[in-house]
């Protein structure tokens, strides 16, 4: 394969085989789409947080002056230099850092058990058992039901008089602001959540082939040894993008905590819902602000998972072949000391000098 | 740099990508920002000779009395037909579709029904015509329904319904007792005192607590009802005065005593009345549309309950304005329509059935002595005394920010975390930064 190359333009695209212009023409209505309706908005949500509504109201008529004025970075700066200070679960801090802590901790709080529950979810769907099929249905139900439905739900069960209270035989107020609502937010995220974790999960499970397991059980690996050792690893890459995609979900949490507790609650206020109530103040520079510190912070948050758990959300083979073959022909040249002749063609299709 | 891991990246960015867009759609309504020049139209720009189709835009129409009477309108003028454009039930939205009509300068909505709290924010910004006193007459309207619909003497809606806070009592625990229907707070506590002992499980009062527009309502009429004010005459924030102090006092001590149940800290207006039918609680404040279900026929209390005027510190108390009013935009065409068909919508006849088909309060004084009306609606003469003694909510423009730092400050105190004094002092400052 590598010796089949002819000397052509230095810059060529290693992963190219020729038919970059055509593949252009063919995605380019798909971009112009999602120039329109995601570049724009991104841009004129940038725009829109560099300026601030004219607040001031005329003593004499009562009018409010119109308009917007530019004040550069201050919306993102007010959060230092003039902040407005509630008293949620963290003390008494800026209204933004509070939802951005609380924004924190629910996705940590959330991810975590989610990850415990969806993966022993995902190990009793895989086993073979009498009533399965009504066991896998039981546990997607919760997926199934928008957040919002959810949320109206828990907000019954969690009501003063309500089932949770009776079931545990306390009176614990859930819906009022305090600690007891974020525990409120988790739950019900939890309980919706952790099949789609599971799902993927399961997935995963199911390409682990059986002989893996009874070689294990021959060698007289525990069921804990196998698991760690076998279905752990095996079923990593499965699991990371889906603990991935709640991730980023939970990050941008507004459905629970809007639907079920309130706005103006600061125990459960994520950047989310201050960004709507923002919005909702015609303080539209300083919502599109927040929902640009949230979409950095998302993104920030994206980039640690691929970077540190390597986490390979296109599960393609061939790029990962690729991957793989570059690498060790750089090993190889390092020892050989030589320059690295990089693989130039995909793998799955031959030749591209053909 | 390997090219995959690029391309990783890529992917995981675009990605992301995706989780902004929920959240810019939040914030990207109003792109445009408005011209330096609204808020400039006038009464006297007005044509209101012009006529032609209109569009009316209010909330979910659940009892269908009002696509009724459109009908009727629609069939008795051809030429000026009026389309009723359904918003959801949910006040913010309608409030946020009306804003982005504002915004735009669209006057797609040639009438909109405003909530009487945000006729301040949409008249401030130039959004609603002002009506002028020769087209439109508020005579025999509501004193304080007309009051609400004003902003800086100026008349920017007609009002359509009204709404007031009533005390719904245990009728048949109270005769049981001999006892009489309480006026003031301490009036209150002796009826409880000699009721409750032989109830299990009832608690004194309960109200609407739970953090959100309800509290303030709640909050505003314990301060009212001390004699303590929001705002004061000249619009000035008053909130730490003694008056205002020992109204929240009363709310405050009434949950520490266990008068007010615990739970009613979580309680919006069917929560609390839920409570009311399950016997939770003997003396319940409430809105009049409480009257039907709790006398209805699926209720447990149903025949035992009676309405009085809330009470108050030394005497009747002062209630909390709620309703909606008429409002037409600034940008609209066919603002003659737009006159006639609300001057039609406000006739005695039009108002009476929208009582009775929708239970909504009419804005005409006189219905409320109605025979017929008061043989429906019992307690009609009890809700005329609460909303002719009843007090708007601050006519601020930043009426949501207002709003909530009064929920803040009661709701730190309901909870005990802040004691009445700092908690409305903390308010007095909150509030003097937002009015000026």
């Amino acid at each position: 394969m590598a010796d089949s190359q002819a000397p052509r333009k230095a810059k060529k695209n290693p992963l190219s085989d020729g038919q970059g212009g055509l593949a252009a023409l063919l995605i380019s209505p798909t971009m112009a789409v999602i120039l329109f309706v995601v570049g724009l908005p991104i841009l004129m949500s940038i725009r829109e947080s560099v300026f601030r509504t004219n607040e001031g109201v005329d003593p004499n008529t009562g009018m409010v002056s119109q308009g917007e004025s530019f004040v550069g970075l201050q919306n993102f700066t007010d959060i230092f230099a003039n902040p407005s200070l509630v008293t949620g679960n963290w003390g008494s801090i800026d209204r933004l850092l509070n939802s951005f802590i609380n924004t924190t901790w629910f996705t940590i709080a959330c991810v975590t058990l989610e990850t415990i529950l969806g993966v022993a979810m995902a190990l009793i769907m895989a086993k073979a058992f009498k009533g399965r099929g009504l066991v896998r249905a039981a546990i997607l139900v919760p997926w199934a039901i928008p957040t919002i439905v959810s949320a109206k739900m828990w907000g019954l069960i969690f009501a003063a008089d309500g089932v949770m209270n009776k079931v545990i035989g306390q009176q614990i107020l859930w819906l009022a602001d305090g600690p007891q609502s974020q525990w409120a937010i988790i739950i019900a995220d939890v309980w919706k959540t952790a099949p789609f974790i599971g799902l993927l999960t399961l997935a995963g499970l199911q390409t682990i082939p059986a002989e893996v397991y009874e070689a294990a059980k021959v060698d007289g690996a525990s069921a804990w040894q196998q698991f760690t050792r076998i279905t752990l690893p095996m079923v990593k890459p499965a699991l990371v993008v889906a603990v991935l995609f709640r991730t980023l979900d939970t990050m941008r949490m507004f459905d629970l905590p809007a639907g079920m507790i309130g706005f103006g609650k600061y125990f459960v206020e994520t950047v989310s819902t201050l960004a709507y109530v923002e919005n909702n103040n015609l303080r539209y520079g300083s919502a599109a602000a927040y929902s640009i510190i949230l979409f950095v912070y998302i993104v920030f948050v994206a980039f640690l998972f691929v970077r540190l758990l390597g986490a390979d959300v296109v599960g393609d083979d061939e790029v990962r072949a690729i991957a793989d073959q570059r690498k060790r022909q750089k090993a190889a040249a390092k020892a050989s000391g030589t320059k690295a002749k990089l693989a130039k063609t995909t793998v799955t299709s031959g030749s591209a000098s053909s | 740099m390997t090219q995959p891991r690029t391309t990783r990246r890529v992917i995981a960015a675009a990605l992301t990508v995706g989780a902004l867009l929920a959240t810019a759609a939040c914030s990207a309504a109003p792109a445009a920002s408005p011209a330096a020049t609204g808020g400039t139209a006038t009464a006297a720009g007005a044509n209101w000779d012009e006529v032609g189709p209109i569009v009316y835009a209010q909330g979910k129409d659940t009892s269908g009395n009002l696509k009724a009477q459109i009908d009727q309108w629609n069939t008795e003028n051809p030429n000026e037909k009026v389309t009723f454009r359904e918003l959801s039930d949910s006040a913010d939205e309608q409030r946020a579709e009306m804003i982005k009509r504002g915004q735009s300068k669209s006057g797609e909505f040639t009438v909109m029904s405003v909530d009487v709290v945000w006729t301040a924010e949409f008249a401030a910004n130039g959004w609603l015509q002002e009506l002028p006193s020769d087209k439109f007459s508020t005579e025999g309207f509501l004193k304080a329904a007309v009051d609400s619909a004003t902003y800086f003497n100026k008349l920017y809606a007609m009002p359509s319904s009204s709404d007031g806070a009533l005390l719904y009592y245990r009728k048949d625990l109270l005769d049981k007792a001999s006892a009489q229907p309480p006026v003031t707070w301490d009036e209150m506590q002796a009826v409880c005192d000699k009721v409750l002992p032989g109830q299990s499980g009832m608690s004194c009062y309960g109200g609407q607590f739970q953090k959100y527009e309800g509290l303030t309502c709640n909050f505003a009429e314990a301060i009212n009802s001390a004699g303590g004010a929001v705002l004061n005459a000249e619009g000035k924030p008053t909130v730490n005065t003694p008056e205002a102090v020992a109204g929240l006092t009363w709310m405050v001590e009434g949950f520490k005593s266990g008068k007010i149940p615990k739970e009613a800290i979580t309680w919006k207006e069917e929560d609390s009345r839920q409570a009311f039918e399950a016997s939770k609680i003997l003396f319940l404040r409430n809105w009049p549309y409480v009257w039907n279900i709790s006398n209805g026929p699926k209720s447990k209390i149903s025949g035992k309950i009676a309405v009085a005027p809330i009470p108050g510190k030394t005497g009747p108390g002062v209630s909390t304005l709620g309703g909606h009013s008429y409002g037409i935009s600034t940008f609209a065409k066919n603002k003659g329509t737009a006159m006639k068909w609300i001057n039609w919508m406000l006739r005695p006849e039009n108002q009476k059935q929208q009582l009775q088909k929708a239970s909504s309060a009419p804005v005409l004084e006189s219905l409320y002595a109605d025979p017929e009306l008061i043989e429906q609606f019992p307690y009609l003469p009890m809700l005329l005394k609460s909303i002719q003694n009843a007090k708007p909510r601050p006519k601020a423009v930043a009426y949501g920010d207002v709003t909530l730092a009064i929920q803040d400050a009661a709701y730190a105190a309901l909870q005990g975390q802040k004691d009445p004094q700092t908690a409305l002092n903390d308010l007095q400052t909150k509030l003097e930064s937002l009015i000026k």
